[in-house]
C-alpha cells in the first residue's frame, strides 16, 4: 500500500509539461499526504495536550491553580522544589526504586532459567508448565490476595513493608517467563548443539551462548518489571498503606492530592515527577521496548 | 548400550529440567496452587482475620449474590466496559497503527508522540485526567465552555464518569497501536497490488485484505482488552478517590465506586470486603468469580484455530 502513499515528489524537472493523467495522479498523491498528515496532527494533539495543560498546570501559582486559566502568568518552578520538600515524598522515591530494581534483578535472575527450560527443553508437562505460566500471568492479584496478605502479615509479619512484594520475585514472573521463552523460540537450536558439542553442559550453554543472543528479551523483561513495579498501586495499597515510611510513588501520590485538596498546581508538578523517569527510561531503552511489545502480541 | 545407562541419563534430563524450572515450582506452589486452595476454603467459611475460620456452607456465596448491593453494579460496569472500552480501544489502536503505517514525514515523532501516553503510570495519568476533566477549573470544560458546549461532570457524575475512564483508556493506546502497526506491516504488499489492480477501493482493500490478514491479531486485541476490561481496578478506584476528594492514607474510608456505583469494578469488592469490611469469606467469593471469568477468557486464547498464545509447539 505504501506506493500509493508516496509523498508528493517535487515537480518533474524536465521543460516538457506532464500529462494531464499523470497530473491528477501527483494531485491526489498531495492531497492524501495533507489529508493523512492534519489527521496525524489532530491525533497527535489529542496524545499530547493532556501532558501540556499538566506541565502548565503546575508551574502555576498557587493562586492561579484555582482559576480557569491555561498558561501559567508566572512560571513558578519553586513549585517543584516545594514537592521535593513536602515530607515523605524522598522516601517515596527510595521505596520504589528499591521495589522497581531489585524486584526487577531477582525476576530477571529467576525467569530466565526457567524460559530457557520451557523454550528449549523437551519434557513430560511442558505445554502444561507452559499453560500454568499463562494462566497466572492473566490472574488478576486480587483473586488470591486474601490467603496471600494473611500469609505475609500474620505468619511472615511483613505488613508494613514492601518485602511482600519484592520476595516472590525471587521466583520466577509469569509474564516474564512467558515473554522470554517467545523469545528464546527464535534462537535456532543449531547454535545449542554446537555448544553442547564443543562440551558445555545446559547451564554454560545457557550463559555462554544463549544470554548473549537473548539481551534484546532480557532489556525487554527488565524494562516490563521496573514499570510493572513503578506503576504498582493494589499492591502498595494492601501491604504497605499502614506504614507511611514504606509508601511507594504511586502510591503516594494519590495521598499527596488529599494533602494538597486544592493545591493542584503542587499535585500536578508531583505527577510531573512520577511520570518523568518512566519516559526518560523509556527514551533510553526505547528499542528495546516497542520490541518487548511486539513480542507479547506475535505468535511464537 | 545397556538400559542402564539409558535410564540414568534420563534421570538426569529429568533432575536437569527440575532444576531450571525449581524458582517458578516453587513460586508456583506458594503464590498461586496454595493460596488458590486457601481461597476456595475461605469462601465457605466465616473468616475476619481473628480466631479461626468457622464453616458457614453457602452463606457467603448467597451474601455476594443476592445481598450485597456491590456486586451486580460492578459486573454490569464491567460489561459496560468491555463493550464500550474495550471496542474504543480496539477501533482507536487500529486506526492509529493504520494512520502511522501511512504518514511518511517525521513518522518516528508522530510514533513517539502516539506512544507515550501508555507509559504514563496509571495513578499519575488518572490524577491528570480527573484534574484535565474536573468539571470546576479543567481545562477541558473550559474550552468546552468557551466554546458554548456542553460541560458535563466527568468523574463526578455516574452517567459520565465511565465515558471519562474511557478517554483515558483511548488515550493510552500505544501498546495496540505497536502490535497493529507491525501486523500491518506484515500483510504482503502483493495483495495489495493485485487488489488494486482489480479496481478495489480504499474500503474494499482493507475489508478484504488488511483485515483477513490482521484478524487474528484483533481478536488477540479484543481478548486481552476484554480479560483488562474484569481485572479494572488502579484508575476507576483512584478517578473516585480524587473526584469524590475523600483520601486518606491510611485514615479515612472510602466506599469505592464513586460517583453511585458508577466506578465499580469486581476487583474493587476483594477490597471492599476482604479490607474494609473484613470479611474474608466473601471477599475470596468475589475473587473466585473474578478467577473464573479470567480463566474463561484466557481459555479462549490458547484455544482455536488461530493459536493466539502458542502454548505448544
Amino acid at each position: 500500500m505504501t506506493r500509493l502513499l508516496d509523498p508528493p515528489r517535487p515537480p518533474a524537472a524536465s521543460s516538457e509539461a506532464p500529462s494531464p493523467a499523470l497530473r491528477t495522479a501527483r494531485r491526489k498523491a498531495v492531497l492524501h499526504w495533507i489529508a493523512v498528515h492534519s489527521l496525524g496532527v489532530a491525533a497527535a494533539l489529542f496524545f499530547v495536550l493532556p501532558f501540556v495543560f499538566v506541565v502548565l498546570t503546575s508551574l502555576m501559582s498557587d493562586q492561579q491553580a484555582l482559576t480557569r486559566d491555561l498558561t501559567p502568568n508566572t512560571w513558578e518552578w519553586e513549585n517543584y522544589k516545594r514537592v521535593f520538600d513536602t515530607p515523605g515524598f524522598l522516601t517515596w522515591w527510595r521505596n520504589t526504586l528499591l521495589y522497581a530494581g531489585v524486584g526487577t534483578v531477582l525476576t530477571v535472575l529467576s525467569s530466565v532459567p526457567v524460559a530457557y527450560a520451557l523454550a528449549k527443553f523437551r519434557f513430560r508437562g511442558r505445554r502444561l508448565s507452559l499453560m500454568l505460566v499463562i494462566s497466572m500471568m492473566m490472574l488478576p492479584p486480587q483473586v488470591v490476595i486474601i490467603p496471600m496478605y494473611l500469609f505475609w502479615a500474620k505468619q511472615m509479619d511483613l505488613s508494613g513493608t514492601l518485602w511482600p512484594l519484592i520476595i516472590p520475585m525471587a521466583f520466577g514472573d509469569a509474564f516474564s517467563i512467558f515473554l522470554l521463552r517467545q523469545f528464546l523460540l527464535t534462537i535456532p537450536d543449531e547454535y545449542l548443539d554446537a555448544a553442547k558439542v564443543d562440551g558445555c553442559g545446559e547451564l554454560r550453554t545457557l550463559i555462554k551462548v544463549v544470554l548473549p543472543m537473548a539481551k534484546p528479551g532480557i532489556a525487554a523483561i527488565a524494562l516490563f518489571q521496573f514499570f510493572a513495579a513503578w506503576n504498582d498501586y493494589f499492591g502498595p495499597q494492601i501491604y504497605a498503606s499502614e506504614n507511611p515510611a514504606a509508601w511507594t510513588l504511586s502510591y503516594g501520590l494519590e495521598s499527596f492530592k488529599g494533602a494538597h485538596h486544592t493545591d493542584w498546581n503542587l499535585t500536578m508538578a508531583a505527577t510531573v515527577l512520577v511520570m518523568a523517569p518512566v519516559i526518560a527510561v523509556f527514551f533510553f531503552a526505547q528499542k528495546a521496548f516497542v520490541e518487548g511489545v511486539t513480542l507479547t502480541g506475535v505468535k511464537g | 548400550m545397556t538400559t542402564h545407562t539409558l535410564r540414568s541419563k534420563r534421570r538426569g534430563s529429568a533432575l536437569r529440567t527440575a532444576a531450571f524450572m525449581s524458582p517458578w515450582l516453587i513460586g508456583f506452589g506458594v503464590f498461586f496452587a496454595y493460596p488458590m486452595v486457601s481461597t476456595v476454603y475461605f469462601s465457605f467459611t466465616k473468616y475476619d482475620g481473628f480466631g479461626a475460620p468457622s464453616f458457614n456452607g453457602l452463606t457467603n456465596w448467597t451474601y455476594v449474590f443476592t445481598d450485597y448491593p456491590m456486586f451486580w453494579p460492578s459486573l454490569l460496569n464491567t460489561l459496560w466496559l468491555v463493550l464500550v472500552m474495550v471496542t474504543c480501544r480496539v477501533v482507536f489502536g487500529l486506526g492509529t497503527g493504520l494512520l502511522i503505517t501511512r504518514i511518511k514525514t517525521g513518522t518516528g515523532l508522530f510514533r513517539t508522540f502516539f506512544y507515550l501516553p501508555y507509559l504514563a503510570p496509571p495513578v499519575a495519568a488518572t490524577l491528570a485526567f480527573v484534574f484535565l476533566l474536573n468539571p470546576g477549573t479543567g481545562p477541558v470544560n473550559s474550552v468546552l465552555g468557551d466554546l458554548g458546549l456542553p460541560t458535563p461532570g466527568w468523574f463526578n457524575d455516574a452517567s459520565w464518569s465511565k465515558p471519562a475512564l474511557t478517554m483515558l483508556a483511548v488515550w493510552g493506546i500505544g501498546d495496540l497501536m505497536v502490535i497493529f502497526m507491525a501486523a500491518l506491516l506484515d500483510v504482503p504488499t502483493e495483495q495489495y497490488e493485485a487488489a488494486e489492480l482489480d479496481g478495489a477501493s480504499a474500503w474494499q482493500r482493507f475489508r478484504f485484505v488488511t483485515l483477513p490478514n490482521i484478524s487474528p491479531i484483533v481478536l488477540f486485541a479484543v481478548v486481552t482488552g476484554v480479560i483488562q476490561a474484569m481485572q479494572y481496578y488502579t484508575q476507576p478506584l483512584v478517578a473516585g478517590k480524587v473526584a469524590s476528594g475523600v483520601i486518606g492514607g491510611s485514615g479515612q474510608q472510602f466506599e469505592p465506586g464513586y460517583p453511585d456505583k458508577s466506578t465499580l469494578t469486581l476487583p474493587q469488592l476483594v477490597y471492599n470486603l476482604g479490607f474494609q469490611r473484613f470479611d474474608y469469606g466473601s471477599a475470596c467469593v468475589v475473587a473466585l468469580v473474578l478467577f473464573a471469568l479470567a480463566m474463561a477468557f484466557t481459555a479462549l486464547l490458547m484455544r482455536g484455530r488461530n493459536n493466539l498464545i502458542q502454548a505448544g509447539d
